[in-house]
């Protein structure tokens, strides 16, 4: 409802006649749009929302005699498993979807800013990612009896908000390679192993020695290692790990944009 | 080179290949504004390759496209165009209003969403998720969604498939009036009658290579092909031994004979049998002469 007619000279217009400030409303536009259509769509919601979710509640908050270290442990455990997903599905699947569907190249032909389409995506990702965290929260504060100071929290759920960029590369390099409704399949092969492999599930040590000395080969591995420090769960090398998931990030983003301008 | 004020998009010799395969093989085509000009052709024949390149989704291998003189890939001279893609899933779960307002905002200067809901007749389906509604209802509103940006060229890509003839002849009014109002369109359509009622100039395309090019009539022309009917006892087999006659067959008590001379075809068919009646004759329309010109084309490599 709140389209702005800018009249001519007003707001700095750019050299091809489009005001910034239009160019900013068309960001936020385009972002506006892919959180409403996904928010929308449950078949892509609620698994995200269920399955950190249901995993806390029974292994973390009802299974055996959790202790509240368990629960604790387990929230952040929990919390990266969540994170990931609206990461890996999000870009994964839709652009495999849209590569399918003709959406993308529609949006290349229409003068769309450039970045405007993934920033979109990215912004979902982050707030579905956000969520997930604020539930398993939710959940850990009032069923789990878990004890946390409010800075503790707010680290957790930025580390989960931002956390969700390199599993986005990851998913969308993922969905360079496959068109259509292979994507979940294919995501899913990437998604769980990462997840078990990178002590998700069970805690590390109760895992082979050759997968543990691994394990620093999994971004979830690091994102893990970083949400355990947001709790103050004595982890050191904060800067170290925040490095190779950037790292992750740009060299999954850099593929991806390298196969997208090839293959389309 | 300098590119005259009046051309909007322009392809200058391109070439593009997909493997082995020429999709376009020397492709020379101008747009000037507010024409709207129809690409016609044969499916494989190089149309949404053309359109492509235009649109800058595809880079030729030789060659140069254009849009507003420039290189279409810069945002700059998309911002001027509007698109209807053959097969575009738009999200089923945004709503119609919503889906304008979002590719309105790409534009400097959009169409009110009112107007843009007007011009395409989509007014009651603003509030409705785009995946509920019909196939033609969704064509609908990829057509307001390629004029809301206010485009000085719309490329339209098989826009009326799957609309009924009620929606159909909308459609071609409200491109009249876009038309009208200076925009230049450009149209692929495997339906002929709408490039009859609608085009300036037609572009017939096959193997990649553009065919004829010129106004609906000029190109009906180049195939001077007429049907003459009647109810007649005269032998099918004898009437197409005369000269100037294509060819003749019976179609029940009929006699259909394709000619390209019908007067004097005719002068001597009424002498033949003066009980002759049920006279009916009709030039070749674009349908005739774009199947004319593409099977030329096609029988060509096999005659060779």
């Amino acid at each position: 409802m709140n389209s702005v007619s800018i009249p001519a000279g007003s707001a700095a217009p750019s050299v091809d006649g489009m005001s910034t400030r239009r160019v900013i409303g068309a960001y936020l536009a385009e972002a506006r749009s892919e959180c409403l259509r996904y928010m929308r769509a449950p078949s892509f919601m609620l698994p995200i929302m269920l399955f950190p979710t249901m995993f806390y509640l029974l292994f973390g908050i009802l299974m055996g005699h959790a202790s509240a270290m368990d629960t604790r442990y387990l929230l952040v455990s929990y919390g990266v498993f969540g994170v990931m997903s609206p990461g890996l599905f999000g870009f994964g699947v839709s652009l495999a979807m849209e590569r399918d569907g003709g959406l993308l190249t529609y949006k290349r032909a229409l003068p769309m800013p450039p970045g405007a389409y993934l920033l979109g995506k990215m912004l979902m990702a982050m707030m579905a990612a956000a969520v997930v965290i604020l539930l398993l929260l939710a959940m850990g504060l009032t069923l789990g009896h878990v004890t946390l100071s409010l800075s503790q929290a707010g680290m957790l759920l930025l580390t989960g908000a931002l956390g969700v960029l390199p599993f986005c590369a990851l998913g969308m390099l993922v969905g360079t390679f496959i068109k259509g409704q292979g994507a979940p399949g294919l995501l899913n092969m990437v998604y769980l192993p990462m997840s078990f492999l990178s002590g998700l599930w069970m805690p590390l040590e109760l895992l082979p020695k050759v997968l543990q000395q691994i394990a620093p080969i999994w971004p979830s591995y690091h994102l893990r290692q970083l949400a355990l420090a947001a709790m103050d769960m004595g982890q050191t090398g904060v800067m170290k790990h925040v490095a190779v998931l950037l790292v992750f990030a740009a060299v999954f983003f850099l593929l991806a944009a390298r196969r997208l301008r090839r293959y389309g | 080179m300098q590119t005259k004020t009046d051309v909007v998009a322009r392809l200058c010799s391109v070439v593009k290949h997909y493997g082995h395969l020429a999709a376009l093989d020397g492709v020379d085509l101008v747009l000037q504004r507010g024409e709207l000009l129809a690409v016609l052709g044969p499916n494989g024949a190089g149309k949404s390759t053309s359109i492509g390149l235009l649109l800058g989704l595809i880079r030729p291998d030789g060659g140069r496209a254009e849009l507003f003189g420039m290189d279409p890939q810069q945002i700059a001279a998309r911002r001027r165009i509007g698109v209807m893609l053959q097969s575009a899933m738009l999200p089923p779960t945004l709503r119609v209003g919503e889906l304008l307002r979002l590719v309105a905002s790409y534009y400097p200067h959009p169409r009110p969403r009112q107007e843009s809901a007007a011009l395409a007749g989509i007014d009651d389906l603003l509030n409705r998720p785009y995946g509920k509604l019909s196939g033609g209802q969704q064509r609908r509103v990829q057509f307001a969604l390629a004029l809301c940006g206010r485009p000085e060229l719309l490329f339209l890509d098989e826009p009326t498939v799957g609309m009924d003839i009620d929606a159909r002849r909308k459609l071609w009014a409200a491109m009249r009036r876009l038309v009208a109002e200076g925009c230049s369109v450009v149209l692929t359509t495997h339906y002929l009658e709408e490039a009859e009622a609608l085009a300036q100039r037609v572009v017939v395309v096959a193997k990649g290579r553009v065919l004829s090019e010129g106004s609906v009539d000029a190109l009906r022309a180049q195939v001077p092909l007429a049907r003459i009917r009647c109810a007649t006892d005269l032998d099918a087999a004898a009437v197409s031994a005369w000269p100037l006659v294509n060819a003749a067959q019976r179609e029940g008590d009929r006699l259909l004979i394709h000619t390209s001379e019908p007067e004097r075809v005719l002068r001597r068919l009424l002498d033949a049998d003066l009980s002759l009646s049920a006279l009916e004759v009709q030039r070749a329309g674009l349908a005739e002469a774009f199947t004319e010109l593409t099977r030329e084309q096609n029988e060509q490599p096999e005659a060779a």
